[in-house]
């Protein structure tokens, strides 16, 4: 890899660090409400995987998304205003944190029920495989989320009719408060891809580089036909002082000892592999820093600054598919 | 263009006329193709449009209705097939957490043009598991629209507009109205389809029914016609939303409303139109609403007792009578 991917893949780490730690801020604040699902420690994984996909290419996913919305390519200012409930959002405020749609960018949504991002990949692999185009789908799910019914019915639908999936399992160990080998009689997720004779791979997901040589792969196969791939990729929370104030923003977090024992931060470990290559210096890395951060705080003004969607928007919306004048025609 | 064919027949004219025009309808469930539908739906389909587009599902409803939905949001227009309601419970989640809210929560950036054929009601001694109406459930889910045709003219004619419509649909037939017969016009203008329909009219009061119940007050109409009982029966066809105005207007005429449905009665479709009919027509009526519904009973599989635990004609006779009558109503 050279070194302007190297770069652009260390500035998406940063922003991703350095919005999920204003949102978390905002929410401290009383700013933004509801549930928040932060991402810091797992960035290696979202900027790994979707710098491996191509523009044409769908990503479906979870609650925990704003990171993957950011990599993807919605800007921050609509993602942050989202989370603020504000009209500009880019779901004009009617998702909210965990459900962030970009048909654009060919973001499938944030869902928020457990287990539901399988059946979206299906539902539009099937459609990408029936007009035998060369793209993929991108899913992802957490370790707890394996052992939803949805999981085990659509690993089956997507081998038996060799869909274009990537199956991407953010493994951090824990569904909120209860940690993997008190859910899952099998820890080793990908194992249980096998039993579809689906290719599934264990990759370390706290190296940004590992992430994205595997998806890179893995979505080469899935693009020219070759049905579904399945990426267990290992990940932990950061082990700094900032993502662990935010990580109480949720209830039942993993405990500060466990997130030490993970190791070292994905960031801290990709600008250092930058370093050592000279690919980039502490300069380079902190004007960079300093780059994200004017980019962010411009999002949360912007966010702030927005207006409120009034009832008239909800109601507009609700019914902009309805198209009674279609309907009340014959279909001649 | 107008012929006497089987309700069946109808929705797989309907699902024929629609493939043939447009390659982006596609139709999945259990048993819909090689084998041609559980009810004959999609006969012929597999052979004329192949298995992409016409595919077969392992028993996993609630990833097939998922895969609906996923399908939707990339432009196709699935018609999704449930082998029976009761069945439709294990995809719940897709039909209202997915369906019925990713155009709303996505700001209106993903349509959903789904439609979710299934099968409901009481057929015969099928047990308590086999023999459930939902309706009450899927009404109340905003963002879903629900259809109930009655006669294979509806079946034909609200099929081909669900698939045109972008609004998630649930199509909800009968068991017992597949092997009903009557006249098909291909060409006729279809009502749009929400519409309400006026069966039969008469002075004296308005029943109001849908789907299979729709059948049985006509049949109690003309026998209390012979009594001199002149009954309007009005056809919903659409539960959601439901056509008020229809109702409204007919209930003001004749000043006596009588709401049949097969559905339990507790919290049921009834209630709901009983609840608005009485705000908006209070003035105008002689006596309270009356509803004929089913039993709040799960269906006994003994066929005296099942046929006792939903509206009988008998039982939309005698109501009527009650209900004009000039002694007072007792329900
Ligand atoms: C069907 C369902 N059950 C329960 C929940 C509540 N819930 C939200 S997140 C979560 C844990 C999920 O863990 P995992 O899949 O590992 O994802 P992570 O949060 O670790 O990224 C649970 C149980 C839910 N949203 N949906
Ligand atoms: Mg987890």
């Amino acid at each position: 890899m050279d070194k302007w991917h190297m770069s652009r893949m260390l500035r998406d780490m940063l922003r991703a660090r350095a919005f999920e730690e204003a949102t978390a801020q905002g929410y401290a604040q009383g700013k933004i409400a509801g549930f928040l699902h932060l991402y810091p420690g797992e960035e290696a994984v979202a900027v790994g995987v979707l710098h491996a996909a191509e523009p044409g290419d769908y990503v479906v996913s979870t609650y925990r998304e704003h990171v993957h919305a950011l990599v993807r390519g919605i800007p921050a200012q609509e993602i942050m205003a989202e989370l603020h409930g504000k009209k500009t959002g880019i779901s004009k405020g009617m998702g909210g944190s965990m459900h962030l749609f970009d048909a654009s960018r060919r973001f499938l949504g944030g869902y928020a029920i457990v287990g539901e991002t399988y059946p979206i990949a299906l539902g539009a692999a099937y459609a990408v495989a029936y007009r035998r185009l060369p793209e993929a789908v991108i899913c992802f799910f957490g370790d707890g989320a394996v052992n939803q019914g949805t999981f085990h019915e659509s690993l089956n639908m997507a081998a038996l009719w060799k869909l274009p999936i990537l199956f991407v399992c953010e493994n951090n160990h824990y569904q909120i408060g209860t940690e993997i080998h008190r859910h899952s009689a099998i820890t080793e997720v990908y194992k249980r891809a096998c039993g579809y004779g689906i290719p599934a791979e264990k990759v370390d997901g706290m190296d940004v580089l590992s992430v994205h040589a595997a998806a890179q792969k893995a979505l080469e196969r899935v693009r020219s036909g070759d049905g579904p791939q399945f990426l267990e990729l290992d990940a932990y929370r950061a082990n700094d002082p900032i993502a662990a104030a935010i990580h109480e923003a949720e209830s039942g977090y993993p405990n500060p000892a466990a997130m030490a024992a993970a190791g070292p931060d994905c960031i801290s470990l990709f600008s250092a592999h930058c370093c050592r290559e000279k690919h980039l210096d502490e300069t380079d890395i902190e004007r960079m820093r300093q780059e994200v951060q004017t980019e962010i705080d411009a999002a949360v003004r912007f966010a702030e600054e927005s207006a409120e969607p009034d009832m008239e928007t909800a109601w507009s919306i609700l019914h902009a598919n309805r198209r009674y004048e279609t309907l009340m025609e014959s279909p001649e | 263009m107008s012929e006497e064919i089987y309700y069946w027949q109808a929705l797989n004219r309907a699902m024929d006329t629609e493939m043939a025009a447009d390659d982006s309808i596609i139709t999945l469930g259990e048993d819909v193709g090689l084998y041609g539908g559980t009810y004959r739906v999609t006969e012929g389909l597999m052979a004329k449009y192949g298995e992409w587009r016409v595919r077969d599902t392992p028993i996993s409803e609630n990833s097939f209705t998922g895969l609906g939905v996923g399908a939707a949001m990339l432009g196709l227009r699935p018609v999704v097939e449930i082998m029976t309601i009761n069945f439709a419970l294990f995809a719940i989640d897709a039909i209202i957490n997915m369906a019925a809210k990713i155009p709303f929560m996505s700001g209106g950036q993903f349509p959903m043009p789904l439609t979710i054929r299934m099968p409901g009601g009481v057929a015969r001694q099928l047990g308590a598991q086999h023999s459930q109406r939902l309706e009450h459930t899927l009404m109340n889910v905003p963002g879903l629209r629900m259809v109930v045709p009655a006669t294979p003219q509806d079946a034909y004619g609200q099929l081909r507009q669900a698939i045109h419509s972008d609004d998630p649909i649930i199509f909800l037939e009968h068991e017992l109205l597949y092997f009903s017969k009557g006249v098909v016009d291909e060409t006729a203008v279809a009502p749009p389809i929400h519409q309400a329909m006026l069966r039969r009219t008469g002075r004296d009061m308005t029943c109001i029914a849908y789907s299979q119940m729709v059948l049985l007050a006509l049949e109690a109409a003309e026998q209390l016609a012979s009594e001199g009982i002149e009954m309007t029966v009005i056809d919903l066809r659409s539960l959601s939303p439901i056509d008020w105005e229809t109702c409204v207007q007919s209930v003001q005429q004749t000043h006596h409303c009588l709401i049949v449905e097969e559905d339990c009665r507790f919290a049921g479709a009834g209630a709901e139109l009983a609840a608005t009919l009485q705000e908006r027509c209070f003035y105008f009526l002689d006596k309270p609403i009356q509803r004929v519904a089913g039993l709040d009973i799960p269906t006994p599989f003994n066929g005296k007792l099942e046929a006792a635990s939903i509206p009988r004609t008998k039982d939309i006779i005698e109501a009527a009578r009650r209900l004009v009558s000039s002694a007072g109503v007792q329900s």
